[in-house]
């Protein structure tokens, strides 16, 4: 690729032209336009992208370029984005013509690591080789790492995925998710795998306008509206819910929209009569979201008082 | 002496480059590679050693050339060939097949006489090293 030099290279390069050549642009707008708040995961997002424009650029001009490294790590809160940014990944790398296929492998440590001795290593390679030509995402990935059981085949496969990350680096990017906490643990004990990614990208925790405005477009997506005192109180139940245990962002406001749409089915089925229009049944009203026991106390305060669940 | 089997066994030795347009050219039809070695290149030696199990669901050429070049450093003086499988109803069987390695010095076959019944003749091969 370095040995054949091209015929006579081009003088100058068009970077805007460019831009608007590979499609960068488009999937920069949609992940504007579909991914609400991540300001910080944007910026990097776009900082990556023209960083491959700008080697692009160099190549064409026959200037020294190095492939750069790509492989990242994603940690923040569960619920803030990862796996929806690491398939957007994947179609970037792809149009930037850094990755060959641009798919997106996500595995767990379960596909990794195997069950006995000399289990892992084809398992991991078996994992990588379908990744080759796109992205692995390793979700999770610091339950790669068991300090307390030294014998653990983790580690097996953490030297498998060190190894190929850096002599593959051409073949696939390898992408690291998980709550920011236990993956600073994981590069701490494992300085390998720190030194490869070169990308540190952190996920924030939405603030409550972001999260209503993600369920408006979850609700918009699937043809249902709300009433404006439904949207006060899911404002509302936002804010409780974030005070409660085991939130988890986007994730949660979108089990309770799933939560929302059965309270309305149930509604309907029991209290209207006659002909239903269109907008009767896509709109969801006060009643549904009020009936959601976050407004009085969450979980625990259910469990005390013994009463039927209505709040799966 | 030059032992030819599969594809391109009328074609000089492929180089990666073209073993890699090969692959892709399988991949691309959903074909699932297995890579087989053997140091007995007898035409009747039809089963090879395989080198760990035939990949599938594979997208890219470079997780196969990764594993050709792990089976060149563990067999170096040994041949090497791609098995094509084609997994679609009906089909299920090896759609192509081609060698990627052989050694600097391959084995001759000799043909060997036997007089048997009669005056007649008994015609078989053997590899010679």
């Amino acid at each position: 690729m370095d040995g054949d030099t091209p015929a006579p290279a081009p003088a100058t390069v068009d970077l805007r032209a460019e831009f608007e050549s590979s499609g960068v642009r488009d999937l920069l707008e949609e992940l504007d336009r579909e991914l609400i708040g991540l300001y910080p995961v944007k910026e990097r997002i776009r900082e990556t992208a023209a960083l491959l424009l700008v080697e692009r650029a160099r190549k064409s001009l026959g200037l020294s370029h190095d492939t750069p490294t790509l492989h990242m790590s994603f940690t923040g809160n569960p619920g803030t984005g990862k796996t929806t940014v690491a398939l957007k990944m994947a179609g970037i790398l792809k149009r930037l013509g850094y990755v060959r296929k641009g798919h997106l492998v996500s595995v767990t440590r379960d596909d990794l690591v195997g069950q006995y001795i000399g289990h892992t290593a084809p398992k991991t390679k078996e994992v990588l080789k379908k990744a080759m030509g796109g992205v692995l995402f390793i979700d999770e990935a610091y339950y790669l790492y068991r300090p307390d059981n030294e014998r653990d085949y983790g580690q097996e496969a953490i030297e498998i995925l060190l190894q190929v990350m850096e002599n593959n680096r051409d073949d696939l990017v390898v992408i690291l998710a998980g709550y920011a906490d236990r993956m600073d643990n994981f590069f701490n004990s494992n300085p390998g795998f720190r030194s490869r990614i070169a990308h540190h990208i952190e996920f924030p925790d939405y603030t409550d306008e972001e999260l209503l405005r993600i369920v408006k477009y979850m609700m918009a997506d699937q043809n249902y509206t709300m009433t404006p005192q439904a949207e006060a109180a899911f404002g509302e139940y936002i804010r409780l819910r974030r005070a409660q245990p085991h939130f988890a962002n986007a994730r949660s406001i979108r089990n309770a929209f799933d939560r929302s749409r059965l309270r309305q089915a149930n509604r309907l089925f029991t209290e209207a009569v006659g002909a239903l229009d269109a907008a009767a049944l896509s709109t969801i009203e006060e009643a549904d979201i009020r009936a959601s026991r976050v407004f009085r106390g969450g979980l625990d305060s259910e469990r005390i008082r013994k009463e039927t669940a209505d709040d799966l | 002496m030059r032992i030819t089997q599969g594809c391109f066994s009328f074609l000089p030795d492929l180089t990666d480059e073209q073993i890699t347009a090969q692959v892709e050219y399988c991949l691309s039809r959903n074909w699932a590679i297995g890579i087989e070695y053997t140091d007995d290149p007898h035409p009747r030696n039809t089963y090879w050693e395989m080198w760990g199990n035939p990949m599938f669901d594979l997208q890219d050429a470079a997780g196969v050339m990764m594993e050709l070049a792990a089976c060149r450093k563990a067999f170096p003086d040994s041949y090497i060939r791609f098995n094509a499988f084609d997994s679609t109803r009906g089909f299920e069987t090896v759609t192509m097949s081609f060698i990627v390695n052989r050694p600097k010095v391959e084995p001759r076959l000799r043909m060997v006489r036997q007089e048997v019944d009669g005056r007649s003749q008994r015609y078989s091969f053997e590899t010679i090293r």
